[in-house]
């Protein structure tokens, strides 16, 4: 029998006949990369190669790195496999990757969302015969509410909160979520953020991302002077010496996490908005389907639950042993 | 449900004290009465009968998901409440209405009285036909325990507020048995009714536990000190009847037999405060053998002679018929000593000893011996202090003996649920028996939210097995357990139980090999048990 395209190994997911490994946890020689967040990019790789739109942020956040860049749909021979890199709409640059090996055609999917988010590459399904899919929300209880809608009670929370002159903190995850708030919210006031936001901000405009106007928050900035504003911060500095200078407020946190009261009252935050950048249930049901594949390899989240649910539903679905950490600001 | 949902959501929403109390009281001030009624039944921890099982709410949730039954299951203790697991997995509602709290709980109520095929009709109409929040409210009157983050004395001084009456007027009002079909706005919270203020116990008044050095409380004369007893808290009620309430506010009178008795000794218009434990003669025993009392609703005659129960009471609330709580404390005591020194030893009802101290020395000394007293520890209490409602800090404290520790090893995790959903929190500790590790006892709480996200990271990285949502780990990380008390235990492996362990400390700096072992625990029992 053949060697299986792609292999789970102590250094991550390995393709024998590229001999390449993707979204490794561990130095190895050449690396494919599905995006940028850095549970997903670590450092210590010989080579990386990843899309030209993850490139930028990668090396902005790795430093000097040997990598190279490609464009979605662009497909390239190393060793015996043929890969390319595909939408995965989980944040500005991210990639399904897919593997082609003798006519056998393995998808590793990454971090996706199938809903548009106005500002990734939007998801494309790819055929294959084997998906390895992530199970982050992969739970009945994770469905995704109208985004209108929650952009809505946003923009109205704030509204609220200048009009009571509050300021209005907002946590999100440096990179992919911060900006697509920066999509959402409507420019009602001046948004100040935080230097890991706009770090984040100075590399995707610098790629052409359009987002809203933001002002970042420096030693020197007078706080008085921006009334009724919102403050974009990772959750992380969110109730610590840092936002203290802005005096008192409403604090808010956009993740999946917050469709759970219990996980929302754990952060102590006063509003949830349901806003993730990965599938919900219905959508990685419906993704799976639309890849044609017969075997499912489930990692991330709640994959004992997922892949008995997916066999139930007649897949040849397996949990795949992971190692991948937690990031340290929880990014769902 | 529209106006008890925006209630709810304005309180959920918030984690400001003041916003929720703002929230509360301008829904008592312009709800209709029978939604104001049942909103204080409902956040004093009353709730309508229920008419359909969480069994059966599970199977139709499921059904109209179109999901299969296990995955609800599975979902819920990730959730941690199966009311809003059911409200999120549901399909969205086709129709909308406008009806009030009370009329959904009269729908619950209705469906008493109709078959019970045609019960679950019943439901999925309601489903049907509310929204997300009003869901999650309509479920959690069905399947009980509305802990929304409204306490009961953050409840009553919104009501408080919204009627201008005095709040621990108010307080003593709401105590008791009445539940919303047996009165009504107006005589619960307008009028005073005599009958229910017959059976009426008094709000209990709680201590905190002393974080500081006792002397920061000033001169030993001014406090009193009391052994702190390990049975549980009552206040016996003797007037036409006698009545016998738990801290809990639930009514046990017919649990402890024994208090019959205590209306030959003691004069009607008497109120006291104490601890219920069961009494060898002369001293009390240990908790365990309080519990099966706790439990038995009606007591077998051998259960009352192997465990009987008297009264340690350490407070008069009501003398002669007259609410003394605003009396200080010394007088209170004296009144409560003359009543009880007169009393035949074979009573129900002792006094709890007071001790008197002349210096903080001394009395640290006195409590390293609490646990030969079969104590916890002591109480110290202003001698100046009047009874007051609910957990108050100044004037008494708790000051509990150390817990006993011990080094245990981490075997097993599991994931929280609720607030700690997706972080794993729940533990199994071993220690050893040569090279083996017997496990003894789980544990859940102690370490910080940082704490439990690195031990969920390293969990993750080192499962060894999985046993459905259990975890076997790598033994690797030692921790000091904390406990109040050690039992022989046949039901368990080990042969111990431990009362309230938790997590003291993550011990980064110990390696496995010098966790404690099995003889440890066994020489602890024999000390302690």
């Amino acid at each position: 029998m053949r060697a299986p395209v792609l292999t789970f190994t102590d250094h991550g997911i390995y393709c024998p006949a590229g001999d390449f490994y993707i979204d490794p946890w561990r130095p190895v020689s050449r690396a494919l990369i599905t995006h940028g967040h850095s549970d997903h990019a670590r450092p210590g790789m010989g080579s990386y190669l990843a899309t030209d739109a993850a490139l930028p942020i990668i090396r902005h956040r790795l430093g000097e790195i040997t990598a190279e860049g490609i464009p979605y749909g662009e497909t390239r021979r190393i060793g015996g496999a043929s890969v390319s890199f595909h939408p995965a709409g989980h944040i500005p640059g991210s990639a399904q990757i897919r593997v082609e090996v003798a006519g056998e055609v393995w998808v590793a999917s990454g971090d996706y969302k199938v809903l548009p988010d106005g500002l990734s590459e939007a998801f494309e399904p790819v055929p294959c015969h084997s998906f390895i899919t992530e199970s982050t929300f992969g739970l009945p209880v994770f469905r995704w509410p109208d985004q209108t809608e929650v952009a809505r009670e946003m923009t109205a929370w704030w509204a609220a909160n200048a009009a009571a002159g509050l300021t209005t903190f907002l946590g999100a995850y440096s990179l992919g979520k911060a900006q697509r708030l920066l999509r959402m919210l409507e420019p009602i006031g001046p948004i100040l953020t935080h230097g890991a936001v706009e770090a984040s901000n100075a590399v995707l405009r610098a790629q052409g991302y359009d987002l809203l106007e933001t002002l970042p928050v420096t030693p020197d900035l007078d706080v008085k002077a921006h009334p009724g504003a919102l403050v974009l911060a990772p959750p992380s500095a969110l109730g610590s010496q840092w936002a203290r200078r802005f005096g008192k407020g409403s604090t808010g946190f956009a993740s999946g996490w917050m469709r759970l009261r219990g996980v929302r009252r754990r952060r102590s935050v006063d509003r949830g908005f349901v806003v993730s950048d990965h599938a919900d249930w219905d959508d990685l049901h419906q993704a799976i389907k639309a890849t044609g594949a017969e075997n499912i390899y489930v990692t991330h989240g709640y994959t004992d639950i997922f892949t008995r649910h997916l066999i139930d539903q007649g897949y040849n679905a397996q949990v795949v042993p992971t190692q991948f950490g937690e990031t340290e600001e929880e990014p769902a | 449900m529209k106006r008890f949902s925006a209630l709810f959501s304005a309180i959920d929403q918030s984690t400001k004290t003041t916003v929720k109390t703002k929230a509360l009281a301008e829904f008592f001030a312009t709800a209709p009465d029978e939604d104001k009624l049942w909103t204080i039944a409902l956040f004093s921890g009353r709730r309508p009968k229920r008419a359909v099982t969480t069994t059966q709410l599970r199977e139709w949730a499921a059904e109209v998901a179109g999901i299969p039954l296990w995955l609800l299951e599975e979902s819920y203790p990730i959730v941690g409440d199966l009311a809003e697991t059911i409200a999120l997995i549901l399909p969205e509602a086709t129709q909308t209405s406008d009806h009030s709290l009370s009329h959904w709980i009269n729908t619950l109520h209705a469906l008493h009285d109709i078959p019970a095929e045609d019960r679950k009709a019943q439901i999925l109409a309601a489903w049907d036909q509310l929204d997300p929040t009003e869901r999650f409210l309509f479920n959690k009157l069905i399947t009980g325990g509305f802990r929304i983050g409204v306490s009961r004395k953050l409840m009553t001084r919104a009501l408080a507020q919204a009627t201008g009456q005095d709040e621990a007027e108010l307080a003593h009002k709401l105590m008791g048995d009445w539940t919303p079909a047996t009165t009504t706005y107006a005589s619960l919270i307008e009028a005073d009714d005599p009958a229910a203020a017959q059976s009426r116990p008094y709000p209990f008044y709680l201590a905190h536990q002393l974080e500081d050095a006792p002397e920061n409380l000033g001169a030993p004369s001014d406090w009193q000190a009391e052994w702190k007893w390990d049975g549980i808290r009552g206040q016996l009620i003797i007037r036409d009847e006698h009545h016998l309430w738990s801290r809990g506010e639930e009514l046990i009178t017919d649990r402890f037999p024994e208090f019959a008795r205590a209306r030959d000794f003691l004069p009607k218009g008497t109120v006291l405060d104490g601890e219920i434990v069961t009494w060898d003669g002369t001293a009390p025993m240990p908790f365990s053998t309080l519990q099966p009392r706790i439990t038995r609703k009606t007591v077998p005659k051998k259960l009352l002679k192997e465990a009987p129960v008297i009264l340690l009471a350490y407070d008069l609330l009501e003398h002669q018929g007259q609410d003394i709580r605003n009396q200080p404390l010394e007088q209170r005591r004296a009144a409560l000593e003359t009543l009880l020194d007169a009393m035949s030893s074979d009573a129900p009802v002792r006094a709890s000893p007071a001790i008197t101290f002349d210096s903080w020395e001394n009395l640290k000394a006195l409590r390293q011996t609490s646990r030969e007293m079969r104590a916890e520890g002591l109480m110290l209490k202003r001698k100046a202090s009047p009874y007051l409602a609910g957990r108050k800090k100044g004037d008494w404290w708790k000051w509990k003996l150390d817990p006993l520790t011990i080094d245990a090893v981490m075997i097993y995790a599991q994931q929280g649920h609720g607030r700690r959903a997706n972080l794993f929190t729940d533990f199994t500790f071993a220690v050893w028996k040569g090279n083996e590790l017997v496990p003894f006892t789980k544990a859940y709480s102690g370490l910080t939210d940082k704490e439990f996200a690195q031990i969920t990271a390293w969990v993750r990285r080192n499962t060894q097995a999985r046993f459905g949502p259990v975890r076997q780990v790598t033994p690797e990380h030692v921790f000091e357990i904390a406990f109040e008390g050690i039992q022989a235990s046949p039901r368990h492996k080990s042969g111990i139980a431990l009362r309230f362990p938790r997590m003291a400390r993550w011990r980064q700096d110990k390696p496995v090999q010098e966790a404690n072992t099995l003889d440890d625990l066994h020489a602890m029992l024999a000390t302690y048990g």
